[in-house]
């Protein structure tokens, strides 16, 4: 079934009667020659182009849960390629760009709405980083415009400019950030893989992953054991636990990120807005909602719902920020699980073990890496050599000291990102 | 959460910092492998664990905490040995 708006036309004139489901349901088969563990946004987008790109179909995706229920449909749907680091800096890059043509290429609208994303500062030091970071974006092929005070105030009139403790310098502005629709990227990538031959396997855990003379075989799950040659494992959040199945420990502690939305008001916010000094940010959904969030709630947890300090410090800084929004009513807040590496990056890589490969690591930014992920990591399992884009997204980067990537430039250490 | 300080008494996990898994620190002279076990690798365990809290807003004691990593249920405390100090 093709999208279009003839098709649109056509249902909506005569009852919408003519839909029909967006992938099958099938039972597992006893072998295939890949298998992806996890259906979340990176494991559909890897099943996706492993078969668009690479040809190669007699693959199954492994959920323990239902497709989108997890991260890829609890995030706040920023999509930016604003980073300063190398390895970060053209692996953001190649997912914006797969963002950018991504609704046509699965016939399906992920409402990639490129509105910009504008960084605030507010010291003289800040600034100097900025322009470094907008430098090293512009180096990548990406685009950046560092806003004066005037400029931030033309475009963002609403903001307490001349807040006492942080007044607001200028920002960091990002023309092609903006957002998309989480559920639909999900729902896309599995209509995509599926309508390839990709079965998406739902309610099924792997409870075990089998290794024969450090080689995988296949995997134990509650629907049975499933032979293949291949696993690549994108269990964001659950990494450190389906990596242990293969006897692996991973440099990865799991933490809680909140995110919150309000009714919905007409619109008010254009742009994604971030206030680095406050943990926070937020932008407004198409259907009007105010949907921000800030930082972890900095403890390992796997409980997908967070505590009240962190909930207490985001609205806080909001008012800080914008105190506008005090007026609107808090609907709901949530929670996800998120594999936190030392150094704040996610790893894309062969593990130790033959035929087990990595997709872990993504902390709090992975909803936009969603593309380039499946991407990449599909070109390491179908060829076994990393994409260039990914290549530094390594396991070893920790061990060796080589290569990391801590944005934040708070250290590489666990409590620290 | 409320984590129940030995020396303060129940207390706002607010005045608190989190530190990580409480780990024994290897020697060090125990090698490379050793020590990326220890600054990098985590079983992270989904259910009971013990971390360390630094009682920031108290009595500045590092504790060794019991909690579970999946109902943020806190089950006890105890003052880190000194060798855990940070
Ligand atoms: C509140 C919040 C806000 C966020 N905001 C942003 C943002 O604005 N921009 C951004 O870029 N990123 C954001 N992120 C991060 C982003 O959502 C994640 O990094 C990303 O979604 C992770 O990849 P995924 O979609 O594959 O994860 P998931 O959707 O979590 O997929 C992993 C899947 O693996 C499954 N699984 C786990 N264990 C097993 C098993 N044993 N067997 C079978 N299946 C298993 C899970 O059920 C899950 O469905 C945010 C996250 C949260 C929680
Ligand atoms: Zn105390």
């Amino acid at each position: 079934m093709r999208f279009s708006a003839l098709r649109i036309l056509k249902e909506g004139l005569t009852g919408n009667r003519g839909w029909t489901p967006h992938w099958r349901s099938p039972e597992p088969k006893s072998e295939y020659d890949i298998i992806i563990v996890g259906g979340g946004g990176h494991g559909l987008a890897t099943a996706y182009y492993l078969a668009r790109t690479h040809g190669l179909t007699n693959i199954a995706v492994l959920e323990k849960g239902y497709i989108g229920g997890g991260n890829v449909g609890r995030n706040t749907t920023i999509v930016r390629a604003n980073y300063n680091l190398p390895g970060n800096s053209e692996f953001y890059s190649h997912a914006l760009k797969l963002w950018e043509g991504l609704s046509e290429d699965l016939n399906y609208n992920v409402m990639h709405s490129q509105r910009g994303v504008i960084n605030l500062f507010h010291s003289d030091g800040q600034r100097d980083y900025a322009v470094r970071r907008a430098n090293s974006m512009i180096i990548q092929g990406d685009d950046a415009i560092v806003l004066d005070k005037a400029g931030v105030r033309k475009m963002l009139p609403y903001l307490d400019h001349d807040n006492a403790r942080f007044p607001i310098y200028g920002g960091l502005y990002h023309p092609r950030g903006g957002t998309a629709r989480h559920d639909a990227v999900a729902w896309g990538f599995a209509r995509g893989a599926d309508m390839r031959g990709v079965d998406l396997i739902q309610n099924c855990e792997v409870t075990g992953i089998d290794i024969e003379h450090g080689r995988v075989t296949g995997v134990q799950t509650t629907r049975g054991p499933i032979r293949a040659k291949k696993i690549g494992l994108a269990t964001a959040g659950r990494s450190g636990q389906t990596a242990a199945m293969a006897g692996l420990r991973l440099p990865i502690e799991s933490s809680i990120l909140q995110a919150f939305v309000t009714e919905g008001l007409k619109p008010v916010i254009d742009n994604v807005v971030t206030f680095g000094m406050g943990h926070f940010y937020i932008s407004q959904s198409d259907k009007g909602g105010l949907v921000f969030g800030g930082d972890l709630d900095f403890y390992a947890s796997y409980a997908a719902r967070g505590n009240l300090p962190m909930m207490e410090h985001v609205m806080e800084a909001g008012m800080a920020l914008m105190p506008m929004i005090g007026k609107a009513k808090l609907l709901r807040s949530w929670g996800g699980i998120m594999d936190m590496t030392p150094d704040g990056s996610p790893i894309i890589d062969f593990s130790p073990v033959g035929g087990l490969y990595l997709n872990c690591g993504w902390c709090y930014g992975g909803f936009k890496a969603t593309p380039g992920s499946g991407h990449t990591f599909a070109h390491l399992i179908a060829t076994d050599t990393p994409h260039p884009a990914a290549a530094r997204l390594r396991l070893d980067r920790f061990a060796t000291g080589h290569g990391l990537m801590d944005e934040e430039g708070t250290g590489s250490q666990h409590n620290l990102h | 959460m409320r984590i129940p300080c030995p020396i303060c008494g129940p207390r706002d996990s607010r005045e608190f910092t989190y530190r990580g898994a409480a780990l024994d620190r290897p020697a060090p002279d125990a090698g490379a492998d050793a020590w990326e076990d220890y600054v990098h690798l985590r079983d992270n365990p989904a259910g009971p664990t013990l971390d360390l809290w630094y009682h920031h807003a108290g009595c500045a004691s590092w504790l060794k905490v019991s909690r579970n990593t999946v109902t943020h249920e806190i089950t006890g405390a105890v003052l880190a040995g000194a060798e855990d100090k940070a």
